[in-house]
């Protein structure tokens, strides 16, 4: 290890990575147990196909680690425009599986070019972003950043992937970060907060609260400086109200039922364990009767019996929750953030603003990843379909998520260059 | 700067949420372990086969043997030949649809029982087609096998439990096999065992998909005891045999140690037919005779008066109270007036006299009336003279249950001075009212198992231990369950009794009793009864009764026969009384003629008099 450039890397992040996978497969592993089982390398078995994924991209490591790190920058609108087209292509030649048509089957191997979508997007941003003409000011370079996300996004919706298209919102913190205005971003926390308070206590309700709370507001700061007015108060209060009952107004006429369903157990308005509650029920008695140190590795009751839907995919962390204990699970949870904050440690530290914004991308996308899917299995995110990276069986998603980190680890590792 | 720590603030935020809400679900809440054993484990009971039973003799009597349950599991169901299979189970095509419609709506993926408790004789023809029927299969059980067809009235039967009766019963599962009747019924706690439990670990479906933790928290059951009764087999079946026909009972004790013999009461049934599927069609069949009664155990269950086998009981009161001495002489002529106007009958002849031996084995109403009386009015007022003979009565175990370990009994009947007040003004009764009782009529009643109790006590000279059906297993345990029940008769006072019994037999009323080579001492009973038919008192045919032991000096066996209707005692319960002492002292009967005749003997047409509609005449 003399050589000055391997030092540079960021180990930790990689060490990590390595945990994280490892125990990925573990648990998978852990959900296909029975009795008479199975070798682990085994390619028709999911913990078999993802511990091959996982040498694969090790073997890729050394390339995309070498790699000069100019090359993402130059390439990024190709693989962008790649990626555009391959997610165009679904609608003609992608497989449907359980609803959505995300999936190429080629050969054996099903694709999800949504996967590979996450990391170009995130490219090309960085790209727009870090270019010389950037200015957000601009209507213009703006609308070309919302497009950036929007194309991809709407693609992804229309799969339907609702996940993935989340993954693309998560980029909107490497947008603010960048300089996107941040009432924006209060403009959408007080829209989030004001449809969960909707969907709560009813618009009439909510509206009633909320006048109250504005008129007393109002006369504070009215004592303290006259010379508040009471028109921007009157327009916030008329858009807020009006907002919530369009939310009252969409949430019963343009959602689907599953969707009102996931939202309506989550805010505990519906308790229904055997038909739509049944996921999150499920999901926290397996997780629940994990108890302080867990059942043990391969002794999970609840996995054993399956009672978990997806659990090797979306509902992996319930296996560790009830054979990891609180131990497992909560240590799971410091390792994904450890790693986030890592990454935006060394994201600051940047002087070039590629590494940097890009670094952000993928704490962006890794965060969105592990609050929803984390968030939904403990009942606290209303049901989504999306992968615990690192964690959750899926090849694409880990061969993905593993580029975007050797990607990472690359930028990180040229700094000075 | 707050754009610098937007995204790290949301990931700290979330992380602590996370944290935070896997401590409430995992650290503070332990019902979500309890509810996830609910779900993913399940408890299958194993149960012990159940106890064997064997005769005094060592004879196996009940046994077990394998029934089958056909099981579906709809969601592996196949189209099928419903009519091939229906034909085969002997049932209609709807009702094998019905039942398959049932269990998919019970489970897709879990077995539902199609039809129950095939025996190995139905499954052996079935067998070899169930590759055509894919889904079905056999579940083996085990039900009781009656080796020998013989004492249902004893063994009583057990059958699976139901619905309501596992909310009370909370150690039973549902359909678990329960003893309802009799033997299995009392020792229901030794025949059943412990039962043991094993864990397995469910899956969603509910399906089971292997052991739970290997079978670390299995429970192995504990295996039943088996039971020896006191009953002699062959002389059980030989006493049923006896009462073909007839009705009645027969209750036949080892004196020494209130061992139950035998206990027939006719008519009866075979207990292999409350076994296996069509169990409750035969037990309905049972349940609505509602003339022959055949669940209906007469000789614990049917309070009769006892008749003239109830003067030796009178007899020895009367010299244990003084009032009489073996040698006491009273005159008959053909009868006596007890009291103004008040006559009762006596077949002696006029002019007789007759001691207290003659008095037995001529069973004299004279003497024994006036034996009565002079107990009753050997006190001041004749409440005090009732109830003292009421006080010796009981120390033979009359008026009260006896104690034996089987669920059902009577007490019978003693009156006390109490019930005549009840019936007279008080005081306005005297001996005279109430001395039907003397000669076993009146007022008392008695069971057959009683009566043979009595008969045990007179041979054992004053003792007898309860009534019992289960062997004990030493002298110190039936010592302890079953002491020793002394009488408050002195012992001589027995033997002038004991005499007159045995000239019953020798040259009394009933010399058709005697057995070469063996003492036997007895009594006949007669008793006129009567049935309430359209609103009208209606005497019937008498009951025939006899009581005996044998041998005279330690005795082996003592019986009491009971036969409804059958005229006079030795008439019918005699005989089938001496050849029950015969068969068991001897091992086989000597009197085929006498064997035959009540083998064949029948009094069929006796019961269907009243029931004929028809006037008709009695005690032809």
């Amino acid at each position: 290890m003399n050589n000055p450039f391997l030092l540079r890397i960021d180990w930790l992040s990689f060490f990590l990575y390595l945990i994280l996978v490892s125990f990925g497969i573990s648990n998978i592993y852990s959900t296909g147990f029975t009795e008479e089982s199975l070798s682990l390398f085994e390619w028709t078995t999911p913990a078999g196909k993802q511990f091959w994924i996982f040498i694969f991209s090790l073997v890729l490591f050394p390339f995309v680690i070498f790699i000069n790190s100019n090359f993402f920058e130059h390439l990024a609108y190709v693989f962008y425009g790649l990626s555009i087209l391959s997610l165009v292509g679904l609608f003609l030649f992608g497989q449907k599986i359980s609803g959505a048509t995300s999936w190429y089957l080629i050969g054996g191997f099903s694709l999800q070019p949504s996967e590979f979508a996450k990391i170009t997007t995130a490219l090309f941003l960085t790209a727009r972003l870090s270019s010389i003409q950037m200015d957000f000011k601009k209507r213009q370079e703006l609308f070309k950043l919302f497009l950036v996300i929007g194309v991809p996004l709407l693609l992804v919706l229309l799969q339907p992937d609702a996940g993935s298209a989340l993954v693309f919102i998560a980029l909107f913190f490497v947008l603010f970060r960048e300089g996107l205005d941040m009432r924006i971003f209060y403009l959408a926390l007080a829209l989030v907060i004001v449809f969960i308070l909707t969907l709560l206590f009813q618009p009439l309700n909510f509206s009633i609260a909320l006048a109250v709370l504005f008129l007393l507001v109002f006369r504070f700061l009215k004592k303290s400086n006259s010379k508040v007015k009471k028109t921007p108060f009157l327009l916030v209060f008329v858009t807020l109200v009006f907002f919530s009952l369009s939310v009252n107004f969409i949430f019963n006429n343009v959602f689907e039922q599953r969707h009102r369903d996931r939202f309506n157990v989550v805010l505990g308005l519906e308790t229904d364990t055997r038909g739509i509650g049944y996921n999150i029920n499920q999901s926290k008695i397996a997780i629940g009767s994990g108890g302080f140190s867990g059942k043990g590795f391969l002794n999970g009751t609840q996995t054993k019996g399956g009672f978990v839907p997806a659990q090797h995919t979306d509902y992996i962390f319930t296996t560790i929750g009830e054979e990891w204990g609180f131990i497992g699970s909560s240590g799971l949870i410091i390792l994904f953030t450890v790693l986030i904050l890592r990454i935006l440690y060394r994201a600051e530290k940047h002087t070039q603003p590629f590494p940097r914004i890009f670094s952000y991308c993928f704490a962006s996308m890794l965060f969105i990843h592990f609050f929803v899917n984390i968030g939904m299995t403990l009942g606290l995110v209303p049901t989504v379909g999306i992968p615990l990276p690192f964690i959750s069986y899926g090849g694409t998603n880990l061969l993905a998520f593993s580029l975007m980190l050797f990607v990472y680890l690359n930028l990180d590792a040229n700094r000075l260059s | 700067m707050i754009r610098k720590f937007l995204l790290l603030s949301f990931t700290l935020g979330s992380s602590l949420l996370f944290i935070f809400q896997l401590t409430t679900l995992q650290l503070f809440n332990s019902d979500y372990t309890e509810r996830s054993l609910n779900n993913a484990v399940q408890k299958r009971p194993i149960y012990p086969t159940r106890g064997l039973i064997y005769d005094r003799n060592g004879t196996l009597w009940v046994a077990n043997k394998p029934v089958y349950d056909l099981m579906v599991v709809p969601e592996n169901l196949n189209a099928f030949d419903t009519l091939e299979l229906s034909k085969s189970l002997k049932i209609t095509k709807e009702t094998l649809l019905t039942q398959i419609q049932e269990a998919k709506r019970f489970s897709r993926k879990l077995p539902s029982v199609v039809m129950r408790q095939l025996s190995l004789a139905e499954v052996g023809i079935l067998q070899e087609k169930m590759w055509k029927y894919t889904g079905f299969y056999f579940q083996k059980k085990s039900t009781r096998d009656y080796l020998l067809p013989i004492g249902a009235n004893v063994l009583g039967y057990t059958s699976e439990t139901n619905q309501n009766e596992i909310k009370t019963k909370s150690d039973y599962d549902l359909g678990e096999m329960i003893g309802r009747q009799g033997i299995e019924k009392t020792y229901e706690e030794v025949l059943r065992g412990t039962k043991g439990e094993q864990l397995f670990q469910k899956d969603r479906f509910n399906r089971i998909i292997g052991a739970y933790e290997g079978g670390a928290y299995d429970k192995a059951s504990e295996a039943a005891e088996d039971l020896t009764l006191s009953l002699d087999a062959v002389l059980q079946a030989y006493g049923e045999s006896l009462m073909n026909n007839k009705r009645g009972g027969i209750v036949a004790l080892e004196p020494e140690s209130g061992e139950v013999l035998a206990l027939i009461t006719a008519p009866n049934y075979n207990p292999n037919l409350l076994v296996g599927r069509d169990r409750s069609k035969f037990f309905n069949k049972l349940v609505q005779d509602t003339l022959a009664k055949p669940l209906f155990d007469r000789s614990l269950q049917a309070e009769y008066s006892p008749g003239s086998p109830f003067k030796t009981l009178n007899a020895l009161i009367g010299l244990q109270e003084n009032v009489i001495t073996s040698e006491t002489i009273f005159a008959c002529n053909e009868g006596h007036f007890y009291a103004r106007g008040a006559f009762m009958g006596c077949h002696c002849r006029v002019g007789t006299k007759s001691d207290l031996k003659k008095g037995i084995y001529n069973s004299c109403n004279t003497y024994f009336a006036k034996t009565f009386m002079r107990i009753i009015e050997s006190k001041p007022t004749p409440e005090e003279g009732v109830n003292l003979w009421k006080t010796h009565l009981e120390k033979f175990g009359l008026g009260n249950y006896l104690g034996y370990d089987l669920p059902i009994g009577k007490r019978g009947f003693i009156p006390d001075s109490e019930y005549y007040n009840r019936w007279y003004p008080k005081g306005s009764w005297v001996a005279t009212n109430v001395v039907s009782n003397a000669i076993g009529q009146g007022e008392i009643l008695t069971t057959p198992i009683q009566m043979a109790n009595f008969t045990a006590t007179i041979a054992n000279r004053g003792y007898y231990r309860k009534p019992h059906f289960k062997k004990t297993n030493s002298l110190q345990e039936r010592d302890s369950l079953y002491p020793i029940n002394q009488t408050s008769i002195d012992t001589q006072h027995f033997e002038t009794v004991i005499e007159g019994m045995h000239q019953v037999v020798e040259k009394g009323t009933a010399r058709i009793a005697r057995i070469k080579g063996i003492e036997v001492c007895g009594k006949t009973g007669t008793v006129e009864n009567f049935i309430r038919l359209n609103g009208e008192k209606t005497q019937l045919t008498d009951h025939s009764i006899f009581v005996a032991f044998a041998p005279k000096d330690e005795p082996k066996i003592a019986v009491a026969v009971f036969i409804e209707n059958g005229y006079w005692g030795a008439r019918w319960a005699a005989p089938i009384a001496s050849l029950m002492i015969e068969k068991y002292l001897n091992g086989e009967v000597k009197r085929g003629w006498l064997e035959n005749r009540m083998l064949e003997g029948s009094l069929q047409s006796e019961y269907e008099k009243p029931l004929l509609g028809k006037a008709f005449t009695i005690n032809e």
